[in-house]
Formats: C-alpha cells, structure tokens, sequence
C-alpha cells in the first residue's frame, strides 16, 4: 500500500493552508451539500461551459464535474512553485530561439540533434526568424503533480495552445457566489487578472512594423472545436474580437480583418489552430482553416502569431527529457521543479534497469498518446508483463519508462462525505515582454477512489485552486 | 556565362476571382556561383507584400492581387552571371541546419527497390564518392522521357516505371541518398538549353546532397552532370512541392489554368576572362 500524501491532513492535523476549511467541511450536512452541489451543476450549465480539457475528445456537450472542496496551496508554497514555473517556462523559450537560430545546445552535445530536427513538430520554415521580443510560447502550460510537501514534479509542458484556463476563471468565479463567505474567512489570491494579463501580454509581443495600439484577435477553428467554449470566452474577457480563417486575409505587407465598417488591421494573433493549418502557402496546402500568405506577413514582420509557429519542438515527449538540461544550459541554474525520472530503453543502461523492474513501471511509447501502447506495471498482469518485455525488446528505441508516481490527494466531496481523491495541477505561465504567473491554475481530480487518472474523459473532474496571501 | 532569362507565367480563370495571394520564391540564389546583373518580378494588377530571405536562403516574396480578376501575369526577366563551381554551393548564407533535410516527404520516401539502389556505397567513408554513385545510378535507372510521369508521381513509382523527368531524377536522388543517412534537398531553378540533343529543360530541377567539410553539392541525374555555369539556381526544399517557385490561392469560384513559358539564353561577355 503506498502512502499517499494528503494536502490537508498531516498525522491526524490540518495543514495550515485548510485550517479554514475544516469547520466549513463539518457545517455541511449531506442534504446542505447535495443542494450547492445542484446549484453549481445548473451555473455551470447556465454559462454552458461544457467543453473537454486537453483535447480529450469525448461529447462536447458533457459537463465536467465540479468539486466544490478547494485545492489550497499556502504563500509559501506557491511563490517557489512559481519561481520553478517561470524558470522552466523561460528556459523553454530560450530553447526554441537557440534551435531556430544558432543552435548552441545541439552544437554543445546537450541534446541529439535528431530530437530536435527530425522532430515533426520542427518548422524549417522558421528557421533564421525571430518572433517579436525572443519569445515563442506566449502561454506555457506546464502539468504539475505532487507526491509530498515539498515533491513537485513535471509531467508534461504544453508549448503550443494550452486550454483549460476558462475553467480555472470559472471555477473561481462559481465558488465565490456560491460561498462568499469562504472569500472573506480566507486570504485568497486572486486569478481574474488574468485576461487583462493574457492580453497585455499579446500586445507586448506587437510585430516591428506596429506602430500604434496593437489590435490582438483569437482565431479559433470555429465553433465545432471542443475548445470553441473557451476562444469565445477569453475573447469576451479580453475586449477582442474572435476570428475565424475567413475573416482574415492577407493584403500587401499586412493582415486584415473583415468588419462591418471595413477592413481593419490586425497585429498580434492568438491562434488555437495547430501549426498545419494556419497558411495553406506555407503548410498544409488541403486546410480551409488558416489565412493563405499569412507567413509571408508574419516572417516579413507585419503581424506576429501566438504561440509562434514552431513552438511546438520544446514539448515533445521526447525533448521534455532534457528541459532540466535546458535551465542549466541558457540560465545556468538549478532546476526548482523536477522532472519525472525517465529511462530511454534506447540506451543499453536505462534498458537493463527497465527490464528488471518492469512490475514497477509505468512504460510509454515515445509517441504513444492516450494512454495507447503504455503498461502500467503495477495494475497488469504477469502475462501482460512478459508480453511487453518482448516488445520492449524488439524496439528498445520505441519506450521510456518512469516510476509510477503518488499522486497526492485533497479533499473531495463523494457521494458518502468527504475522502481523499488523487489531483494534478496545470498553471499557465504567461510570456510576453515580462513572464507572468497568475496565483492559481486549474486543478484536476480522479473522482473515483483509488484512481490516479484524472483525465476528464475517465471520470476526472476540476476544483477551484486557491493561493492564500503571505 | 552571361544567362539572360524570360520566364512568364500566366494564369487564367473561367469566372472571375475575388483575390489572389501568392508566396514566390523566385530570385537567383546568392552564392560564390552566381552574380546578379539585373532581375525583375512583375505581377500584373499586384501589390507587393513583406520580402524576406528564409532560414534556406531562399528570397521570399508575397503578393496580393484584389479582384475581381480574371487574368494573372507573372514576369520574371534577368540576367545573372554564372561560374562553374562543379556543383559546389560555395559561399551561400543559410542557417537551416544540414539535420533538417533528412526528413522524409511522400515523394520521397525511399521503397525496397530505392534503397536498394544504395547498396555497396559507404556515405561514412566517401559521402562525395556515394552522392556521385547514386546520381549516375538514378539516371541509368530513370531514363528521361517527358509525359512518363506527372506532377504528383512518387520517387518510388517514377523507378518502377524506369522512366521520368528531371523531378522524378531528383526525387529519387534525394529518397536514395536520406537513406543511406545523407541529407539531401530539391532544388528548382533554369537551365540553359543545349544544342547537343541532351534532354534539357529551361525549367529546371535537381537535387543537393549535403556532404560534410565541403557543404551543399548538386547533383543533376537528369543530364548526368553536376550544376555547372549553365545552371541558375532558385531555391530549395525538401521536395518539389516544398521547392515550388510560385506558390497561390485564389478566392472564389472560378477555375484556375495556367501557361508557362521559360526562355535562357547565353549572352555574349565583352571582356575576356582567359588570359
């Protein structure tokens, strides 16, 4: 039985951040909480936020569930998340300017070059160009668990269009007018900054040849998009207009937009449409999608893309392996946040340590996804095992493996009370002219007992995060 | 070699369209090899767009032309003074690293009979010597016949025909060289043609292989010979479509047609280069 670390109990104490939050527990009978539960239920609908996390597929009209117990982190323990946060999300943008331009980490031995070159998500289009203040991933999510009071480690970073943060606002925004009460009793941080954040951040970020107020659009894919819920909703938070291909066109030197009072410039993009599909000239030429010649303006300096096109090569699976090497390399520091320990069973060591203790791991395709192709040794059989030692073996390069990791636990409210449930938590760091971290994210929990897998798909649900003030 | 070029692409639709937008890659490259005179590229009704030179090299040029337009004319008309560098790429400023053009593309992928026609050569003791080997071996396995083949034929499918034209040399160069763990890139440009009854094109491509301590080469299965002074080159990518001269999109309905006429000519050089 491995010992999980619980958020709030401690050797039968309450840890200080959700001191507060034990006797707010204890005056909810069952009935009290069936009744707020309800209430949440109906403002979620009202609002109709019913989109799937992460791209997980799934019916887009199906409503994630929301747990009303809030994951708490104390000042503490948020300010050296955040330092870790930031350091990991310049480091990763260091890197793309270096691999797109001189290359210095491959020249040095740090990384092979293959990983960065051969990688499908490296655009050879970019190469030599420079986006508007050094940066390439303007948003960087970065997937965060926790096995112990100090034990953060990365799962994975999201370098391109993260989603998710409309349920980090929302989240938020339900729970202070369902219990403003709790808002007062505790010194929490706020997140609604953050569109105002996010969209200076996008006009920091201007291209050379804006010389006046930059006007920042989202392009979304359109409304079938699972994500559409959250496009319209930041555009809404922002002041901004949302956009589709159609609405966009190249003129001259420039992009435009259509409007009813003509055609208006546009400076800065935030797009939520994959690198493929942005300009037909450019890549994909079948995709209805994008705006035909919009690399020519974007690379001549006329309009800038959020995230730069490209970004894409710092968070491949494979790459995330070497992100610690990245912080030492361009900042010449010591990684804050860890990696989760990963074996290549590429490289004749790490294979040999893989294969002896194959019960314990949790074993990947290097470009596996969806949890296709993966065993996890502790949960499989002795047939199942053995069956994969043999394709491990076949392929050694194919797999990474990694130890299966305590997720920590908060509490939940389940259908008997209150018990503990397995989070994970996905902050969004903002990268502009200045690197910024609004105090909160989006946690996300395993509703059913004994589960580690907090994917909305496989019964996942979402909490409201709280950052308490020092 | 003094080499003037006329190269007019004309483009037409059977409705009118509402807007065209182009990305044209349709200046000679800057290297050791080839020296400038005078070059112009007009689009008729056309507005200039950003201009930039990309990580290849390559000089990249987006137009706009507003509609309603029915005919398009693409001018392109030079001179361009040319050495004989034996295929070398000397002195050409790009910063996409050689790693990049061992990717693989559809028309490019390397099938059983590609890469067989790697077998024997050693890229890691002679990458020069392997990179000759493989452009005499494509070109007495494809032997150039135009019409064989069409725009989107495959490297794989133009050697199981045994026939094609000079993309087709180019593909297949390219597909048997990534193979064997050279990096190798198309590349489009002119050709002066010959009086010789060699199969020539105006039009022209061929393939670079990129060989270490000596850099980019090309090779022109084609005409059995490396790019000397009566070749212009343009730009590079990892296939012919990657490698496209003018690339569009129109809006609206109308169906698009197009003709192309390329002409190269040698003009003489008053001063004496030999002594």
């Amino acid at each position: 039985m491995t010992d999980y670390f619980n958020e709030m109990y401690q050797g039968g104490k309450v840890r200080e951040p959700y001191a507060r939050l034990q006797g707010w527990m204890q005056s909810m009978p069952a009935e009290l909480r069936h009744m707020k539960q309800a209430e949440a239920e109906a403002l979620f609908r009202r609002i109709g936020i019913t989109f799937a996390v992460y791209g997980e597929g799934g019916d887009p009209d199906r409503l994630i569930p929301f747990d009303m117990f809030p994951r708490v982190f104390s000042g503490a323990e948020w300010a050296r998340l955040e330092r870790g946060i930031k350091q990991r999300a310049r480091a990763l943008n260091a890197f793309l300017v270096d691999v797109y331009g001189r290359g210095e980490i491959v020249r040095a031995g740090r990384i092979p070059a293959r990983l960065v070159y051969l990688n499908d998500a490296y655009e050879k289009a970019v190469v030599g160009f420079v986006p508007s203040k050094g940066v390439y991933s303007h948003i960087v999510g970065i997937d965060l668990v926790r096995t112990g009071p100090e034990d953060f480690f990365v799962l994975e970073d999201n370098c391109r269009t993260p989603s998710g943060v409309s349920y980090m606002l929302e989240n938020r925004e339900i729970m202070m007018r369902m219990f403003p009460d709790l808002f007062r009793e505790n010194r929490i941080e706020p997140v609604d900054s953050y569109p105002e954040i996010l969209r200076r951040t996008l006009a920091s970020v201007a291209p050379q040849k804006c010389d006046r107020e930059p006007t920042v659009v989202i392009l979304t894919p359109g409304h079938y998009n699972s994500a559409y819920y959250e496009h319209s909703f930041l555009a809404d938070m922002m002041g901004v207009e949302l956009v589709e291909g159609q609405d966009l066109f190249v003129e001259g030197e420039f992009v435009f937009m259509r409007t009813t009072e003509g055609p208006r410039r546009v400076d800065v993009i935030y797009r939520r449409i994959d690198d493929d599909f942005i300009d037909p000239l450019c890549f994909r030429p079948d995709s209805m999608l994008g705006v035909p010649g919009l690399m020519d303006v974007y690379r001549s300096g006329g309009v800038s893309i959020c995230s730069a096109p490209g970004a894409g090569v710092a968070d491949d699976k494979a790459v995330y392996t070497y992100v610690p090497e990245m912080i030492r390399f361009y900042l010449g520091e010591e990684p804050i946040l860890k990696n989760v320990p990963t074996w290549q069973c590429g490289k004749a060591d790490d294979l040999k340590y893989v294969l002896a203790h194959l019960a314990d791991l949790v074993v990947k395709e290097v470009h596996g996804s969806g949890g296709y192709g993966m065993l996890v040794g502790p949960k499989a059989t002795a047939e199942q095992v053995e069956a994969f030692r043999a394709r491990i073996i076949a392929d050694p390069d194919n797999y990474i493996a990694q130890p299966t990791l305590a997720l920590s636990t908060t509490p939940t409210f389940v259908e008997e009370g209150v018990a503990p449930r397995h989070v994970d938590l996905r902050p969004y760091c903002l990268v502009g002219e200045r690197v910024e971290l609004v105090p909160g994210g989006l946690t996300r929990v395993a509703l059913t007992e004994g589960s580690l897998v907090v994917n909305s798909s496989q019964g996942g649900g979402v909490k409201d995060t709280w950052v308490l003030a020092e | 070699m003094l080499l003037s070029v006329d190269h007019v692409t004309r483009y037409f639709y059977d409705q009118p369209v509402r807007a065209v937008v182009q990305s044209h890659r349709l200046r000679p490259s800057q290297f050791d090899g080839q020296k400038l005179i005078r070059w112009d590229v007009t689009v008729s009704d056309g507005q200039k767009g950003g201009g930039f030179r990309d990580g290849a090299g390559d000089w990249v040029q987006g137009w706009t032309v507003q509609g309603p337009v029915a005919e398009i004319l693409v001018q392109v008309s030079g001179q361009v003074e040319t050495t004989d560098l034996a295929g070398v790429l000397r002195g050409h400023k790009e910063s996409v690293p050689p790693h990049c053009y061992l990717r693989g593309t559809h028309p490019t992928t390397a099938d059983a009979a590609l890469a067989a026609l790697g077998e024997g050569l050693t890229p890691d003791s002679d990458a020069l010597a392997t990179a000759h080997a493989i452009s005499a071996r494509i070109s007495d396995a494809i032997a150039y016949r135009p019409g064989a083949t069409e725009a989107h034929t495959t490297a794989a499918e133009a050697l199981a025909l045994g026939e094609g034209v000079c993309q087709d040399h180019a593909h297949a160069l390219i597909a048997v060289a990534r193979s064997l763990g050279l990096p190798a890139r198309y590349v489009s440009g002119y050709l002066l043609a010959g009086d010789d009854g060699s199969p020539h094109e105006a039009s022209h491509a061929w393939a670079e292989v990129h060989v270490r301590g000596l850099g980019w080469v090309g090779f022109d299965p084609a005409n059995r010979c490396c790019p000397d002074e009566r070749y212009i080159r343009i730009g590079s990518g990892l296939d012919a479509q990657n490698a496209a001269l003018i690339r569009g999109i129109a809006r609206g309905r109308g169906e698009e047609s197009l003709e192309v006429s390329v002409t190269v000519q040698a003009r003489q050089i008053s001063s004496q280069t030999q002594q």
